[in-house]
């Protein structure tokens, strides 16, 4: 008796969390509005089956509990109604892996028109690097990295040269176009994390992984680290400023580029030289 | 990863054909009483030769895993291999005796004759002995031309497996030489023939286990990649 | 319609098995200490499992101590969370629960069940279980190791795990960590062939697989699971002991720590997860498999029902033991790695729901129109059900990659993998020892306690992990020791906190009084006798309770039937033993 009730309880309590706690995901502010689509979708279903499954067995315990002289029914299996639970499941997973499959295939695929940015992570800051007038990035190594040229920036490329570093400063993003995130590390591994934008990814040193997503919203929003890093995990934030178009150009022509940044470390470094 | 997929795929056919011929879509609650011969107590064979069989299958998993790990690690751009040194073959040559000595033991303690056996034991022990030796001139010479563990990703493979199947060796040798000693104080062949099969049984068995890692070493799969890799693209 | 035509009960000679050809203990120590007997063997397995369990508990308070009141306890450093988190998992998922599993459930089960007289090999499972508290032994070593244990994270990722800015990377901790797994996996070789070859070469006359409890099949297909996941641990250890010792790059990058080049150049991270989640998928499996097993007979058991689909449930095992192989990458979507992969594991993981989905439904369907009797063991059944629908659904957030993207990292993934094989495997461990301490001891453990420790610990971990899930929708990561002030947090989340770590807390101090009920009734508890469930599997048929070494006196049983023989029409006890040759059916016009 007992024991149903708080079966019960437990199945209502759980929907009640669910539709009145203040917890629930923050404000989006990219294209991604597909993967909260499919959570949602997620979320119904599942939480049918909990409610439904779970119900039924607190049925089953309230109807069926231990009385004097009351005897179990013998039904060793029923192929038939296994065989239908088996389909309904099988919908049920299809409904949620289907729409997942395909917001998973837009997720990889990233339009022709996307800005490449890169972003940097090392123990335990971000930096960013944004591709010059000549809207390419240049090459770049962790064997080349030294405290003059942080990110490891390939200075034979020319390409590099006009390539705008922002060591431990805000990345600016301009609001409306599709940007493609290069993901580089030069320690260990990390995750670019910005709970708005929805999409995430990890830096693996050694290689330069990706993905894309369009901002939507301007404003400030916060990068966390997402993949353990060391003692400093936690305190890795960086932020992210979503500009309109005019307020990005802005802001991108205030920044210096990289063979600038190379001219006045020398300089420095050739004052420090002299005296 | 798909050398390990492919291994145990292998192993997952020999389970599901074990699994076909016990009856799995019987009704147990209908069925009352002793059931069949057939089905009082497993199989015939032996315990300990299921279980080497199945400390083999675990065996196997670790090498495939390993070679799993060498294929994906090769296809990094910093993969140099390694010249292999003509001493591998003769030490081959040394292990594949080492396994038809063992052979010839089985087939001596089948017939009973306990002379063969010893002999036969003996030549296999001190023939693997050799090989191991020979593995670890092969490795001094390797260190000696410059090819350090930790210089390119090829060696320290190369060192890894070889070192990793000469310690299966090497435990197989306890066995070996338990089996000797039995082998001399026993004067019938019964008692330690099945012994002597297991032994034969995991010699073999790391034979195979070599030969494969020699293909790997030799660069031989990699050609063979290249062409499933062409054919999946 | 009936396979087997029955044998006349008379024509069935008794099992001439040769009294014990056992190995005979001849003193103490031969007999507690280094036994030979799976009995006393799985209770060594299970008190240090038990010991080193409690260990993980501590260090889970610690943890929810500093979460729930970030500012209260100086000495919990960043360095020492990371700490308690790391060895916190490893102890509870190696340590812990796959040890006492298939260590102690399935050494104590194993043989019992299958009507042997003991493992195939007793002195390899001997030295499998020394084995396995050598590497216990060298995990609590680092705890007192200059700079303490590995702080990596149970998933030991390169190359955080053996550089500097990690607890234990370039100390002992991490060294000892592989070393203590490398020892583990070897010890446990040595058990699970044991058990993988009783359960194919020591069953009774009779016994046919698919006359064999569930709780067999659990075990059974788990350790195979194991014996062939394993290695990938094994070989991702010695990889990474190498590149920590030896400085080889089979996982190490070129790498500028703090400004400085290290000498590793061109491996590959993402090659270790690939090995690490080879084995970390099989192993949830692992884990839940004896779980799924021992939850069936429970509820069998106490609702006098054969268990519902009992062939469906065989084959359910089997085939989620041989899809667990092929969905590790699911952990890895938001890695880098390749990213078709994700459809291909998207698919197989929710594949994997279906076979599950069936089981938990059989469960249920068995409570229907049964006759259920809400003992100790069953409640935990029940709990079992809860938590574990609950963790399983959560997963199919998880599973399907792009879902996945926003949840991955985030306190989502840790509310669920406690629900799914933390909580309801561990709910199952708690119900198997209520039911069959009375077969270990010969005595019933205290229903009051049991009852004060069930309703804690079950609506109190349901407390702690339900608000959870909704901390990580929230986008609250895991593995921060402090949240700090974060824009997007609101203070609610805070408070949230506080409350889990109450609720941790106060399901921490429910197991002190189960700890104290299992010692307390060894000689207090209540006289069981030898089959005080009326169970009919073979365990409980032993003509001594506890069984004695060799289990059986003279003769083995025979089997006549399969396990799930409750309330047979016409029978005159709702129960019928395995080894009953009884009248046989048919004549009662059984369908």
């Amino acid at each position: 008796m007992a024991v149903a009730l708080v079966l019960v309880l437990i199945v209502v309590g759980s929907i009640l969390f669910h539709l009145l706690s203040p917890w629930w995901w923050t404000p989006i502010a990219s294209n991604w509005g597909y993967i909260d689509d499919t959570l949602v979708i997620t979320f119904w279903i599942t939480g049918f089956v909990f409610a439904a499954v779970i119900l039924f067995m607190a049925y089953c315990v309230f109807r069926f509990r231990h009385r004097e002289g009351q005897q179990a029914a013998y039904e060793p299996e029923s192929r038939r109604l296994e065989g239908w639970l088996t389909i309904v499941t099988a919908i049920g997973v299809a409904a949620m892996l289907t729409p997942g499959l395909f917001v998973w295939h837009r997720f990889i695929s990233v339009p022709a028109d996307a800005t490449e940015i890169e972003v940097v992570g090392q123990q335990w800051q971000w930096s960013f690097r944004l591709p010059g007038a000549d809207g390419r990035l240049g090459t770049s190594d962790n064997r080349k990295v030294t405290p003059e040229n942080p990110l490891g920036v390939n200075p034979d490329d020319p390409a590099g040269a006009d390539d705008v570093v922002i060591q431990g400063g805000d990345l600016h993003l301009p609001e409306g176009k599709p940007v493609k995130v290069l993901l580089r590390s030069i320690d260990v591994l990390h995750d670019f994390y910005v709970p708005e934008f929805r999409a995430k990814m990890d830096l693996v040193p050694g290689s330069v992984t990706y993905f894309w997503f369009t901002p939507t919203q301007t404003g400030t929003f916060e990068v966390l680290c997402a993949e353990l890093c060391g003692v400093g995990h936690n305190v890795m934030r960086g932020t992210v400023i979503v500009d309109t178009p005019d307020n990005y150009q802005a802001w991108l022509q205030g920044q210096p580029t990289f063979a600038q940044m190379t001219a006045q470390n020398q300089a420095s470094a050739a004052d420090q030289i002299k005296p | 990863m798909s050398v390990i997929v492919i291994f145990l795929t292998v192993i997952a056919g020999i389970a599901g054909w074990w699994l076909s011929q016990q009856r799995l879509m019987s009704k147990p609650w209908l069925e009352e009483g002793v059931i069949g011969p057939s089905f009082d107590t497993g199989t015939s064979l032996p315990s300990a030769k299921i279980g080497l069989a199945v400390f083999l299958a675990v065996v196997g998993c670790l090498f495939a895993l390993l070679t799993s790990a060498y294929v994906m690690r090769m296809q990094l751009p910093d993969w140099q291999a390694l010249p292999l040194p003509q001493l591998l073959w003769l030490n081959t040559g040394l292990l594949a005796l080492s396994s038809i000595a063992l052979h010839f033991a089985v087939l001596a303690a089948r017939k009973g004759s306990m002379e063969t056996v010893r002999l036969a034991l003996v030549t296999g022990g001190l023939t693997a002995l050799a090989f191991l030796f020979g593995q670890v001139v092969v490795c001094r010479e390797l260190v000696a031309a410059g090819f350090f563990l930790s210089t390119n990703p090829a060696n320290s493979f190369f060192y890894l497996l070889t070192g990793m199947h000469g310690l299966h060796i090497l435990g197989g040798l306890f066995g070996l030489g338990r089996t000797t000693i039995r082998a001399w104080e026993e004067p019938k062949t019964e008692r330690v023939r099945l012994g002597v099969e297991l032994c034969a049984m995991y010699w073999h068995f790391l034979l195979l286990v070599w030969l494969g890692l020699l293909v790997l070493l030799a660069g031989w799969a990699g050609d063979f990649l290249e062409i499933c890799r062409g054919l999946l693209n | 319609m009936v396979d087997i035509t029955p044998r006349a009960v008379d024509a069935i000679p008794p099992a001439e098995v040769p009294e014990v050809e056992l190995y005979h203990p001849r003193s103490w120590w031969t007999t507690y200490v280094f036994a030979q007997d799976a009995k006393v063997i799985a209770i060594q397995y299970a008190c240090t499992a038990l010991a080193i369990g409690l260990v993980a508990l501590v260090l889970s308070w610690l943890m929810r101590l500093q979460l729930g009141f970030p500012d209260a306890f100086s000495f919990i450093t960043p360095e020492a969370y990371y700490q308690f988190i790391t060895m916190h998992g490893m102890i509870m998922v190696i340590y812990l629960l796959t040890a006492l599993f298939l260590g102690g459930f399935g050494n104590y089960l194993i043989p019992l069940m299958v009507g042997a007289r003991d493992m195939v090999f007793p002195y390899v499972n001997m030295l499998s279980y020394w084995i396995y508290l050598l590497a216990v032994l060298v995990l609590v070593t680092s705890f007192f190791a200059p700079g303490g244990p590995t702080g990596a994270g149970w998933t030991l990722y390169p190359p955080q795990a053996i550089l500097s800015g990690t607890p234990g990377g370039q100390d002992w901790g991490i060294i000892l960590m592989l070393s203590s797994l490398i020892l583990f996996i070897i010890g446990f070789t040595m058990g699970g062939l044991n058990y993988v070859v009783t359960v194919l070469q020591g069953r009774t006359r009779g016994m046919t697989l698919m006359r064999l409890p569930l709780t067999v099949w659990g075990i059974f297909t788990a350790t195979v699971m194991a014996l062939l996941a394993f290695p990938a641990l094994f070989v991702a250890c010695v990889m990474m002991l190498f590149d920590r010792l030896l400085g080889t790059s089979f996982f190490m990058p070129a790498v500028v720590e703090m400004g400085t080049q290290l000498q590793h150049r061109g491996g590959s991270p993402l090659l270790f997860q690939h090995l690490f989640w080879f084995f970390g998928h099989p192993e949830v499996y692992i884990v839940a498999l004896p779980a799924f097993g021992i939850v069936s007979d429970l509820i069998s058991t106490h609702a006098r029902k054969n268990i519902f689909g009992y062939r469906m449930m065989v084959w359910a095992i089997v085939g989620i033991g041989a899809l667990s192989f092929v969905v590790w990458a699911h952990h890895m979507y938001v890695s880098g790695m390749n990213p078709y992969f994700g459809f291909f594991f998207a698919t197989t993981t929710l594949i994997i729901a279906v076979p599950t989905a069936i089981k938990v439904y059989n469960w249920v369907l068995t409570l229907w129109r049964g006759d259920i009797h809400l003992t100790l063991p069953m409640l935990f059944a029940l709990a079992f059900i809860v938590t574990f629908v609950n963790g399983g659904l959560t997963g199919l957030f998880l599973g399907n990659v792009v879902v996945d993207v926003p949840l991955s990292d985030t306190m989502f993934v840790v509310a669920h993998f406690h629900m799914v094989m933390g909580v309801a495997p561990i709910l199952v461990v708690f119900g198997a020892i209520y039911h069959w301490y009375p077969k270990i001891t010969g005595r019933m453990l205290n229903q009051t306690m049991g009852q004060f420790h069930f309703w804690v610990t079950f609506l109190g971990a349901y407390a702690i992990f339900f608000p959870m899930h909704y901390l990580g929708l929230v986008g609250v990561p895991r593995r921060y020791p402090e949240l700090g002030q974060t824009a997007f947090i609101p203070d609610s989340v805070h408070t949230l906190n506080a409350f889990i770590s109450i609720a941790a807390l106060i399901v921490g101090f429910a197991q002190m009084v189960f700890l104290f009920n299992l010692i307390w009734s060894i000689r207090h508890g209540k006289e069981a006798g030898g089959n005080p469930w009326r169970a009919t599997s073979l365990e409980w048929q032993t003509p001594h309770t506890p069984p004695r070494h060799g289990n059986w006196g003279k003769e083995l049983p025979v089997v006549y039937r399969w396990a799930y023989d409750y309330s047979v029409p016409g029978a005159p006890q709702d129960f019928i033993p395995q080894n009953d040759p009884g009248t046989g059916r048919t004549a009662m016009g059984m369908a």
